[in-house]
């Protein structure tokens, strides 16, 4: 487990370094390399069908990023007291470590996960007559879980194509 | 050459761009219909066919690229799949289907992920000034 621990240590320096270097561009590489090393993570973690999503979601996200809107100026608010921005951070951080230290007391240990649902699908797949246990988790199980994936993307996509239209943007002279 | 030609990137970018993208399309539409034995899906497929779209828009520039994909055509094929979807999860309720769905899933998802996320970067590539007081 050392290298999941190395990877997190440099998912967490690279987060910090994304939102506190000045430089626009250097803060999105600096998101990227956070992407890669999640999607390095899952492949430790013997998931090769998300580190392969991840990895290319991730340079599509970094494409999208450089190209798309970092050219434009954005204006960036520094306002706000540095006390309360601290404290309100400082509160927030306690309430979250808090409540999750609770939460994660519940959990199974890592690597020995229940097997309730799951022991339902592995004994009943081989009855639905698909090619693998894979296969029938993912199609039949589990496909009103993928149209719900790809509502969300739907929906994503309908909202940025209104909001990024030609037509109904106003002129400037 | 005509002024499209010589939008975009250098010359070495755009041979290695017309000689890969096809490849890049055949994978991404590969990971998607070996989803079910592989790793890979409908959704990892159709972001790679995005890129292939994305490929060929950053090498020659947008107008090569809106050729050969029409907003129209975007549209439409990102609703009907998402119908097909619709049409075929809702049908699992009542106990029957007339299509296969080890191959109509992935496909239809594919086509949502990969035309809709090319559809966003047209979108936000149109929609940045730098980019038209540039050309």
């Amino acid at each position: 487990m050392i290298e999941i621990n190395l990877l997190l240590i440099f998912m967490i320096a690279g987060a910090l370094i994304a939102v506190r270097v000045k430089d626009l561009l250097s803060s999105v590489i600096a998101v990227g390399a956070v992407g890669i090393a999640l999607s390095l993570g899952f492949l430790i973690l013997k998931a090769p069908d998300l580190a392969m999503m991840q990895l290319v979601v991730e340079i599509l996200s970094l494409i999208i990023l450089i190209r798309a809107t970092i050219r434009k100026d954005i204006p960036f608010s520094m306002s706000g007291g540095w006390t309360f921005n601290t404290s309100a951070t400082i509160v927030f951080l306690a309430l979250f470590l808090a409540v999750a230290f609770f939460a994660l007391k519940g959990m199974p240990v890592f690597g020995n996960a229940l097997m309730r649902v799951s022991g339902a699908y592995i004994t009943q797949s081989p009855a639905l007559g698909a090619k693998n246990i894979v296969a029938a988790i993912m199609l039949n199980f589990r496909a009103l879980d993928t149209l719900g994936e790809a509502t969300v993307l739907f929906t994503a996509i309908v909202g940025v194509l209104a909001v990024a239209r030609k037509i109904g943007h106003k002129k400037e002279s | 050459m005509s002024p499209i030609q010589e939008k975009g990137m250098s010359l070495i970018v755009k041979t290695v761009t017309k000689l890969t993208v096809g490849f890049i399309l055949l994978y991404g539409v590969y990971v998607a219909l070996t989803g079910h034995l592989s790793p890979g899906g409908g959704f990892a497929g159709g972001v790679i066919v995005a890129l292939a779209f994305i490929h060929v828009m950053l090498a020659f520039g947008k107008e090569v690229a809106l050729r050969r994909l029409r907003s129209q055509t975007l549209r439409v094929s990102i609703g009907v799949s998402a119908l097909i979807f619709l049409y075929i999860v809702m049908a699992g309720f009542s106990g029957r289907s007339i299509f296969n769905c080890e191959i109509t899933i992935p496909i239809c998802e594919m086509a949502i992920v990969g035309f809709g996320l090319f559809a966003i970067f047209t979108a936000l590539v149109l929609l940045s000034k730098t980019d038209k007081d540039a050309e």
